[in-house]
């Protein structure tokens, strides 16, 4: 497994946020974790990556248990997280930006240079010197991924890469991703968009309330429409 | 015109250093976000340092490899603070940190002159810039020359190296986003310390680089902490291109000030640094900033009014109190009332502090400026003591409605930078203003009338002022405009969104705490007799944020029992020990990392912990809620 999480637990101040949450991701593997605003979705990223300061369970990253380490070095394993409101450095330009995520080869991931990821993402090679406060919301988030993906990453946490962004550049985002799961990257992916979602995941977890209610492929996630309707329609 | 030619450019050359030490300055604050008090320290370690090293080693290679060599050894003191001190007080309040390195401040002022003695010394010139330069027959130091230009060239290393290297990059991502810069993998605490032993080094050779001009002396360290606060609130925070240009607009300023208003000179700093407050309250080449960090509190406990049984333990410790003549002698008695002013002064910053969120740094010139209205009132115009003691407070009122004005426009570590400012100009106006308020040797023959002149007379006054204060101020805390102030404390935008003018509020209460602090500092000036320029000076601000900080800002009343407890403490190091400074800087110090609640803060969460084992049901309310942050 690339990434086993047992019984998690999570808090803000007095509130108790996440409940026994676990999950795992295979090597290669596309994992869709689903749910509705406030489920419990970020939050679940947030504790993986040790951002939430009032954890406990056990979170285990290519057999290391990583639970008790500093952010920084849980991603220096080679898990990268993109996280859901962009946080692209305003001030700084594309390639400033993609500096600050820059690690590392790692032996067992792809090696992404900044040639690869602007043939990735053509926008950004266009844009090189632009600082990332004027780029539209796509573009934002294309380089909050392209800036993840040269610490060069084994796994990827993707927070919502869907959210608010128009049709066309949701296509190109859907190719991304696929393209990075073709080089290697094993991905958890948080969605609300169901049919997003089924494009390019192989399985799929649900999160209703901080806690995990269902786990399976996608097909036994088709197949059984009940679970649908009762933790993703609106 | 030669002549102002040559002025222009002793001005430039002020800047030189200036321009080092505030871009220090604004570098450790950008990715720390930590307001380093202790600059102004590092600034003169470096430049008694670099006198020492000049000194043993001559020639040119000794001056210039001592001034570097000194720089770099203040820059590696600055790694050790920030790692035995500094990373423990990351997450706590800004508030907290600037106390924390103030405490360092005073420290390192005792031991500089235990180590180096506290006269003036006079250090080399610099080899190579040791003449003159004939201007059309006026003379500039080539020295100066020297300095202006290296100011330019200092900007250009430090744009190359922020614009150019990875760690310039990292230093400008983490200037805008800490945490995202460490889910990138990057090792903040290096970050951190790298970051805050450049800002060091930077100010250490501002100091260093001052001393073939100045004298180096043992208080130079505020002096230049000051200016380096004005230079940063009119450039504004975390930008190198405005620490320059505006620490270019400050010398200048104080080189011409001088010709035009002699005495008053800063009067024009001022000024200047009030219309750019106006025009744009976050600095000439700052960004507004962010919704900023909630300043006092860590959490905040429901407030109520006293119990009845609360009521009549306060009163019964209140009538104890008042039967201290009875046993006590006149040095007893003295002190009492000193400590009674103090509460009176604590409780006047506490009631800014904690239900307006505002932490003035520079409450001491309301003090100060009540004393001295007694003083003006009583020796010039001759009124009677009861007149003046009703009227003196007003020009704490005065100042505070004219100062608050301006402080309210901002929040956070500016608002605190810019009280500190202001109280420093009402200093120094009391100090150089010699044909007014006597200057240093101040206005003497403060005597209190007959009624009031045995000390249990003047105690018992002290005291029922003191009551009466605190009583007042409780019940503003309780009132419809105590509510007000705390929701503007809490969220000014949400309390705008129900229609409270939040500016105003927060205005009223820096004038209600300006006047009582004013009423406090009319008493201390009956007390002692004069009034000095200390009366306003930053050590007694600091002493009333430590009163405040120690009897737990997150409270209602704690600046009672934290002015009572530190008072008396003060009083009695005072007496025990030449150190005090640096005594007193460890106290400050030990409170910001070990106690960051206060004794009241702590007994009340003792008191809760009790309440919570007895009834479980009602566990949940007792609580504590956390603050967003």
């Amino acid at each position: 497994m690339k990434l086993t999480v047992q019984d998690l637990n999570s808090h803000y101040g007095p509130a108790h946020i996440l409940f026994d949450i676990g999950f795992e991701v295979g090597d290669g593997e596309v994992v869709a974790l689903l749910g509705r605003n406030g489920a419990g979705k970020s939050t679940t990223f947030r504790s993986i990556v040790g951002l939430v300061a009032q954890r406990t369970g056990r979170i285990t990253f290519e057999g290391k248990d990583v639970s008790a380490k500093p952010t920084h070095e849980i991603v220096r394993e080679g898990l990268g997280y993109v996280p859901e409101e962009r946080r692209i450095f305003t001030d700084l330009t594309v390639e400033e930006n993609l500096e600050v995520g820059r690690q590392p080869k790692r032996p067992n991931a792809p090696h992404w240079t900044r040639e690869k990821l602007f043939t990735l993402f053509p926008n950004l090679g266009e844009m090189k010197n632009r600082p990332g406060g004027r780029m539209s919301g796509g573009e934002q988030q294309m380089l909050t991924i392209a800036r993840t993906l040269m610490g060069n990453p084994s796994l990827v946490l993707l927070d919502e890469p869907s959210e608010g962004l128009s049709p066309k550049i949701v296509e190109q985002m859907v190719d991304a991703i696929l393209t990075m799961k073709k080089e290697g990257v094993s991905i958890v992916v948080s969605e609300q968009n169901l049919h997003f979602a089924r494009l390019i995941s192989d399985r799929a977890y649900i999160i209703e309330r901080g806690r995990i209610c269902f786990g399976g492929t996608m097909a036994e996630l088709d197949a059984r429409p009940d679970i649908r309707d009762a933790h993703l329609s609106l | 015109m030669a002549f102002y030619v040559v002025q222009f450019l002793t001005g430039l050359a002020s800047a030189a250093s200036l321009f080092l030490v505030a871009s220090g300055l604004s570098i450790i604050f950008g990715v720390t976000r930590i307001v380093n008090f202790a600059h102004g320290a590092f600034y003169m370690i470096g430049a008694y340092i670099a006198f020492t090293l000049t000194e043993r080693f001559s020639g040119a290679f000794g001056f210039w490899g001592g001034v570097v060599a000194a720089a770099l050894a203040v820059a590696l003191i600055g790694v050790l603070v920030e790692m035995v001190l500094l990373r423990r007080i990351y997450h706590a309040p800004e508030l907290f940190q600037l106390l924390g390195t103030f405490g360092l401040t005073l420290i390192v002022e005792d031991l500089v002159v235990l180590i180096w003695g506290p006269d003036d010394l006079v250090g080399r010139r610099a080899p190579g810039f040791k003449g003159a330069v004939d201007f059309f027959g006026q003379n500039i130091p080539s020295y100066d020359l020297f300095l202006i230009v290296l100011g330019p060239v200092v900007l250009g290393i430090l744009w190359l190296l922020f614009q150019r290297t990875r760690w310039g990059v990292l230093v400008r991502a983490a200037t805008q986003d800490r945490d995202m810069v460490a889910a990138l993998g990057v090792n903040q605490k290096w970050l951190f310390t790298s970051v805050f032993a450049v800002g060091v080094f930077l100010a250490a050779l501002g100091g260093a680089l001052q001393i073939p001009r100045d004298a180096v002396h043992h208080a130079m360290d505020l002096r230049i902490i000051v200016e380096v606060f004005v230079v940063v609130v009119i450039g504004g925070l975390g930008s190198i291109v405005g620490a320059f240009v505006a620490a270019v607009l400050v010398s200048e300023l104080n080189a011409f000030g001088i010709l035009i208003f002699p005495k008053i000179s800063i009067i024009l700093v001022f000024l200047v640094m009030a219309v750019v407050l106006i025009v744009r309250p976050w600095g000439l080449f700052g960004k507004p900033e962010a919704a900023a960090r909630k300043t006092p509190g860590l959490s905040v406990n429901p407030w109520r009014p006293l119990t009845s049984n609360e009521r009549l333990g306060s009163l019964a410790a209140l009538v104890i109190a008042a039967m201290l003549p009875l046993f006590a002698g006149n040095y007893a008695l003295t002190v009492g009332s000193e400590i009674a002013i103090f509460v009176i002064f604590a409780i006047s910053l506490h009631f800014l502090m904690s239900v307006g969120g505002l932490a003035s740094f520079g409450h001491a010139a309301y003090f100060g400026l009540g004393a001295y209205g007694v003083a003006f009132l009583a020796k010039m115009a001759g009124l009677p003591m009861i007149v003046c003691l009703l009227l003196g407070p007003l020009l704490g009122c005065m100042g505070a409605a004219v100062f608050g004005f301006f402080a309210v426009q901002l929040s956070g570590v500016y608002f605190a930078m810019l009280t500190l400012a202001f109280a420093q100009i009402v200093w120094s106006i009391a100090f150089q203003w010699v044909s007014v308020t006597g200057g240093d040797n101040g206005i003497l023959g403060v005597w209190p009338a007959s009624w009031a002149a045995s000390p249990s007379h003047f105690y018992w006054l002290a005291l029922g002022v003191a009551a009466l204060v605190t009583i007042a101020l409780r019940i503003a805390v309780f009132s419809p405009f105590g509510y007000a102030l705390r929701a503007t404390r809490d969220s000014v935008l949400r309390s705008e969104a129900v229609g409270i003018n939040a500016k105003r509020i927060q205005w009223t209460a820096f004038v209600i705490a300006g006047t009582t602090a004013g009423i406090g500092g009319a008493l201390f000036a009956y007390l002692k007799g004069s009034v000095f320029p200390d009366n306003l000076g930053i050590s007694l601000s600091v002493d009333a944020l430590v009163m405040v900080l120690l009897g737990g800002v997150e409270t209602v009343s704690g600046g009672v029992v934290g002015a009572i407890v530190y008072k008396a403490l003060n009083i009695w190091l005072v007496s025990q020990t030449d150190l005090s400074k640096l005594v007193l800087g460890g106290f400050i110090v030990l409170i910001v990392v070990v106690f960051p609640k206060g004794i009241v803060g702590m007994l009340e969460i003792l008191a809760q912990r009790r309440r919570k084992s007895s009834p479980p049901g009602s566990s949940l309310l007792a609580k504590p809620i956390e603050s967003a942050e």
